[in-house]
Formats: C-alpha cells, sequence, structure tokens
C-alpha cells in the first residue's frame, strides 16, 4: 500500500525514498508543509541541487531533513537560522532554507531569528508554528494561545503568545507571509514568492498538532483543527481594520511585508571588492 | 570541489600583502596571522575579553583576502555558521574566551559528531563565571576535554609565546582539515596581550594541509564511511550535488540518521575515537629541555612553559639536575612519552595558573614513589621565574 502511494505521487522524486515513510504523526499538518514546500520547488523548477535545506530539532524538523532529498544540514535545537547563515556565504549562489518548529525558530532560536532579519541575508525560512513543543510530549511553547491546556499549563496557559510574523517584519525581513494547512494553494504560492525574493524571507505556517494540542484543547481530530483555522482565519487587509480585541485568538493570514532591502551577503561580497580595490589587490 | 583559500591566486595576495620579517605584534594577531596564512577565509564570532584583537584583526585582513568576516549576535550563532560555512569548503575559525567557550560546547560536540573541520581559540581567562574578565589563567584544561556531553575525542593544542601563537594556529589548521575534526587552541590573556616581536615567514615556509575530498561518487554517498582504513571519511562538500545529509543524531554510513540500533551508535562513536588514537602522529608534539638526565621534571604548558624554562636554565646553573617537559598538544596528552620521563624522575613539579587541572592527567602516568607537587597561581598574574625556581630548590 505505502508503497504504491510513493511511485504514484508526483513530488515523490523530490523525496528520500530510503527515510520514508515519515515518522509524523497521522493527522500531522508537517506532510502538507512538505507538499507545499515540494510543489513550490516543482514549479519554480529549481534543480534541487540548487538547494540546502537546514533545520533545527523537533518534529517540524524532520519536515525537510532527511525527507527532502538535497543537501540537508540537521542542527542542534534552536541553532538552524545561524548554521544556515554560514552555509549561505559559502554557497551564495544558492538557495538556502530552513524549516523548522515554532519551538525550535521562535523560542530558543529566538535571537537568531531575529538577527537574520535584520541583516537581511537571503534565506528562507519556513516555521510550522503548531502552538506546542510536539516531540517533546505537548508543553507550553511561546506561541500557545492564552489560556489554552497543554501538559506543562495543564490548568490554563497564561502566558501570551509571540506574534512571529509581524516581530520578524518589524525586526527587517524582506518578505513575510502567514497560512495555515487550510490554504494550501495560498502557501505554496507564499513559498514561491519567499524562494524568489533576494532577502530574508519568512512564511509562517499554522499547522494541526492534534496528537499533543488537539486533544488537550477539544479537538482531537485534524479536520476539526483545520475548521478552526478557517473559522478563525482573518485576512491582513481585514484585519487592520479591527480592534486588538476583535482580533483575539485570530489568525491573520496573507502577506505581511513585501520590500526591497539590501541583502547582506551581496552586502558583504560588494564590501569586499571595494576593500580588494581600495588596496589595489585585483588581480592583474 | 574545491577549499576556499586554497586558489593559487591566495598565495600572490599574501605575498603582497604580508611581507616576512620581523613584526611587533600582540599573541592575538599572531593568532589571527597563523590563521590567514593556513587558509582560513571565514571567521564568525562575538567580541570578548581577551580574544577581541583575533576578531579584530580578522575582520580588516580577511575582505583583502577575499575572506568572510561575520560578526553574530552570540557565540552559540557563531560556532554553528561555522560548522554551516566548513561544509561549504571553507577553512574557518572563531576566537572567544571561558564564558562564550562554554555557550560553544553544545556545537562543539556537533562538530566532533559530524566530523567538521574547525578550529575554535579559546582565550583563557580567570574564572568561573565573569571572574576577572581581563586577567589571563589556564582553567579551561578541562572544559576543553569535557566541555560538551557524551564520550567524545578532542584535540587541543596549545602555544607557549606569541610566535609560536603564529605556527600552532596553522597546525591547529593542519590538523583540522586532516583529521576532519574541531581542534581546540587554548590560548591566554597574558599572551594574548604581550606584545612581541614576532616574525611572518614566506608562505612558501607554511605546511599547509587540505581535507580530503570524495574521488567518486561512490565515496561521496559514503560522508560517514570508512573507505581508506584510516578512520577520516572523504568529505563531500555542500553545493556540489551530492544530495549530503548531516546530522547530530546518531547516523550511517551515508549519514542517514538511525538512533535505536546500538551498533550502529556504537560503530560510528568507536570510529570518531579510533580516528584520533590511530593518528597520534598527526597531531602529537611537546617540546623537552634537559630531560636526558633529569631528575626533577618540571611539566608545564602554555603561558607558563616560558617562566618555567627560565626557572630550569638557572637551577641548571645552580647544578640541579632538572628538566621541562612542555605537551604542546594537551589533548590527547602525549602520555606514552610523560610515562617514560616519569620512570626517571625522583619528583615532578606540574606549574600553571590554575589550582591544579593538568597535574591531574599528569599523575595518571607517574608511579605512587615519585613526589608530585602542583606549583599553582591564580589571580590573573602568572608565575614568576623566582617563584618555580624556589619550588624546583625546594625538591632538589
Amino acid at each position: 500500500m505505502a508503497k504504491k502511494i510513493y511511485s504514484t505521487y508526483p513530488m515523490v522524486k523530490y523525496l528520500r525514498k530510503e527515510a520514508l515513510p515519515t515518522a509524523l504523526c497521522p493527522g500531522c499538518g508537517g506532510g502538507t508543509v512538505l507538499n507545499a514546500f515540494a510543489n513550490a520547488v516543482d514549479q519554480l523548477k529549481i534543480d534541487p541541487k540548487d538547494l540546502v535545506v537546514v533545520s533545527g530539532i523537533g518534529c517540524s524538523a524532520w519536515i525537510a531533513s532527511p525527507y527532502f532529498l538535497a543537501d540537508t544540514l540537521h542542527t542542534t535545537h534552536g541553532r538552524a537560522i545561524a548554521f544556515a547563515t554560514g552555509v549561505k556565504v559559502g554557497l551564495p549562489d544558492k538557495k538556502v532554507v530552513v524549516i523548522s518548529g515554532d519551538g525550535d525558530l521562535a523560542s530558543i532560536g529566538g535571537n537568531h531569528l531575529l538577527h537574520a532579519a535584520r541583516r537581511n541575508i537571503d534565506i528562507t525560512v519556513i516555521l510550522v508554528n503548531n502552538f506546542i513543543y510536539g516531540m517533546t510530549g505537548g508543553q507550553v511553547a511561546p506561541t500557545t494561545p492564552f489560556g489554552a491546556k497543554t501538559t506543562t499549563s495543564p490548568y490554563r496557559n497564561i502566558e501570551h503568545p509571540l506574534q512571529i510574523s509581524e516581530t520578524v517584519a518589524a525586526a527587517g525581513a524582506s518578505y513575510v507571509a502567514r497560512w495555515t494547512t487550510a490554504h494550501v494553494y495560498q502557501l505554496i504560492e507564499s513559498i514561491k514568492k519567499a524562494l524568489q525574493v533576494k532577502g530574508f524571507s519568512l512564511v509562517e505556517v499554522i499547522s494541526q498538532c492534534p496528537v499533543q494540542f488537539g486533544r488537550r484543547n477539544r479537538m482531537k481530530e485534524p479536520a476539526e483543527m483545520l475548521r478552526w483555522f478557517l473559522k478563525n482565519s482573518v485576512p491582513v487587509s481585514k484585519a487592520k481594520k479591527m480592534s486588538p480585541e476583535e482580533l483575539e485568538g485570530k489568525f491573520i493570514i496573507g502577506e505581511i511585508i513585501n520590500r526591497q532591502r539590501p541583502e547582506f551577503t551581496e552586502e558583504l561580497n560588494k564590501l569586499i571588492d571595494e576593500v580588494q580595490e581600495h588596496f589595489g589587490l585585483k588581480g592583474e | 570541489m574545491i577549499i576556499r583559500g586554497d586558489e593559487p591566486e591566495q598565495v600572490r595576495l599574501i605575498r603582497k600583502l604580508y611581507k616576512p620579517g620581523n613584526y611587533f605584534m600582540q599573541g592575538n594577531e599572531a593568532v589571527a596571522y597563523g590563521a590567514i596564512f593556513a587558509g582560513c577565509r571565514f571567521y564568525a564570532g562575538y567580541p570578548i575579553t581577551p580574544s577581541s584583537e583575533i576578531a579584530e584583526t580578522m575582520a580588516r585582513e580577511l575582505p583583502k583576502l577575499g575572506g568572510y568576516y561575520l560578526q553574530m549576535e552570540d557565540e552559540i550563532g557563531s560556532i554553528a555558521a561555522m560548522v554551516g560555512a566548513s561544509w561549504t569548503g571553507f577553512k574557518v575559525m572563531t576566537a572567544t574566551a571561558g564564558p562564550g567557550f562554554s555557550l560553544m560546547q553544545e556545537n562543539l560536540g556537533y562538530a566532533v559528531m559530524t566530523e567538521t573541520p574547525l578550529v575554535l581559540v579559546d582565550v583563557q581567562r580567570s574564572g568561573p563565571s565573569t571572574g576577572q574578565a581581563t586577567k589571563g589563567a589556564q582553567g579551561d584544561f578541562f572544559q576543553a576535554r569535557w566541555g560538551t556531553h557524551g564520550d567524545h575525542p578532542i584535540i587541543a593544542v596549545s602555544p607557549t609565546s606569541g610566535q609560536d601563537a603564529f605556527w600552532e594556529t596553522i597546525r591547529a589548521f593542519n590538523i583540522a582539515e586532516k583529521l576532519r575534526t574541531p581542534v581546540v587552541v587554548l590560548f591566554d590573556g597574558v599572551l594574548a596581550h604581550t606584545r612581541e616581536q614576532i616574525r611572518i615567514p614566506d608562505i612558501e615556509e607554511v605546511e599547509i594541509a587540505y581535507r580530503k575530498l570524495p574521488q567518486n561518487e561512490e565515496e561521496a554517498k559514503l560522508p560517514f564511511g570508512d573507505p581508506h582504513g584510516d578512520g577520516v571519511p572523504p568529505m563531500p562538500l555542500f553545493g556540489h550535488g551530492y544530495f549530503t545529509h548531516v546530522t547530530g543524531s546518531t547516523h550511517k554510513e551515508n549519514g542517514l540518521r538511525d538512533v535505536y540500533t546500538p551498533e550502529v551508535h556504537d560503530r560510528l562513536v568507536r570510529r570518531i575515537h579510533r580516528k584520533i588514537e590511530q593518528n597520534r602522529e598527526v597531531y602529537e608534539k611537546y617540546e623537552e629541555h634537559f630531560t636526558e638526565d633529569a631528575e626533577i621534571l618540571v611539566v608545564s604548558w602554555g603561558v607558563t612553559a616560558r617562566p618555567a624554562l627560565g626557572a630550569v636554565l638557572k637551577a641548571r646553573k645552580e647544578g640541579i639536575n632538572v628538566g621541562l617537559f612542555v605537551p604542546k598538544t594537551v589533548h590527547p596528552f602525549p602520555s606514552e612519552r610523560m610515562r617514560e620521563l616519569a620512570k626517571k624522575a625522583r619528583a615532578i613539579l606540574v606549574a600553571e595558573m590554575n589550582l591544579g587541572q593538568m597535574i591531574i592527567e599528569v599523575e595518571r602516568y607517574v608511579n605512587d614513589d615519585v613526589l608530585l607537587r602542583g606549583v599553582n597561581r591564580i589571580g590573573g598574574v602568572p608565575l614568576t621565574v623566582e617563584e618555580i625556581l624556589r619550588e624546583i630548590r625546594g625538591v632538589a
């Protein structure tokens, strides 16, 4: 059965077959993200040889590494973007993509996320936000909604979630968009844009975790979680006209920012050129 | 595939920029020039006293050579960026001090596990914690060895002067490249800030090593295999279409994760150990002075080896049969030679700027009938010739 799916799934050419089937739980949004990413790569006709995918630790870090067939670097918890920074400086002509979770990238890795956005280094980050630490057993995260229940907030969460996309946009990224796994086609379009933007780009994907988040918050079935996303999604344009009270508990979806700023690796190489010119070091 | 900094153009640039001759410079600058001569073209770091002049020198010099200086948001990011850059074919370095070295430990373990060549300079300062931030010390001997978790080998070299720092940094790069492993340079705040005469050689005088690259598709498909029996797998660099998978989790020879099979973990970690053990000739290095007939042996390392030599010379003039043993690669410890020397000695003094760290390593190779004593000082001021001489006289 499984074999048959692999042979008929058109995106299978982008996957490491020896690593399949995936370790993701049934109903996990990770598969949707992997599918969307593979479709974006396919539609843009990017040769996987021109891709380096970096991830940190946790469920979402597994989405592209090991499953996506490219050079893949699976790193330490929270540090994926810092590793990717070194890769991008070494290979400025390749597409360097980070795929990891909210706990990894926005919690322990928050510092690297902000500073990569500030530098505006040409890395595409696909941040899978499932409001929870999935792999460690469903503990409270900086993205857990106010009032939600988790294994370490068994009564209710009294902390406010981090608005990742808005924060990264404010830090200086070139492109930021947020979608949910219920908006697959929009998500693919945004990943395509993010891959093409020269500069730091972030696509935040709000994704379902029925096993660790859903079942403790009255959404045991994946479909219930997707319906929750659809019911509470508000497009950016509409959100602008709404008050903070009205936006409480809503997911603002769409492009948060899309702008051009000088990009880090280009500036770095420009600087080297200038310095070599200045000291008369250019080859004869 | 190329190792960056390897291009013939680089020789021309180095010749043009750095004329051979004697210069008056800090130990920290000597480390930076050593790295540049060794081919380092990527530096990622975070400023911390007393290491900052290494970063400053790299920031000034690297762009001239087409190299990259990155000031990262913290030490953890610095070593992470180095690992990423190393997999694209750069020779990479960072420099830090005590607290920064602590922050780098997790990713140092990652570099050991993924067999990523890099050079990490720890300019030791007084601790624990912030301690005396501007003062030198030799308190990170064991942090270098056991700072990261798990069963892991580590190689650490330790220079004894500014001039030595130039050459030892080059040696650290060569070891890292030959054995595809991180190498720690245990420098210290005293030598880092001491200005002295340092000779910059012609690039031709410098032995430069490069990591082994895969010779065919088959080797490239096994980035963690051992095709040549020396424990050192060829390194398929990113960006060349090999679809290499690199993970800090236990992995098979092809790079894919397998954390469930005990044999896979055993095979991987034992090979990484064996790689270091069976290639001792690549990194083992020590200096000896008057050890042929020494009944008293002084063992010292790094900054303290200099006053130790002064003390030994003076004691010799007084007719005391004393010798000096200076491990230059401190991890793995030169155990065999240490054991031989310990057999002949009646008393052994271990001089270092801490409350006794290398002495614990020395003790493992010394019989009970030998008088073993530490000559220790903390507080940020190095041991003097007189202080060590007094201890030598005390056991003579």
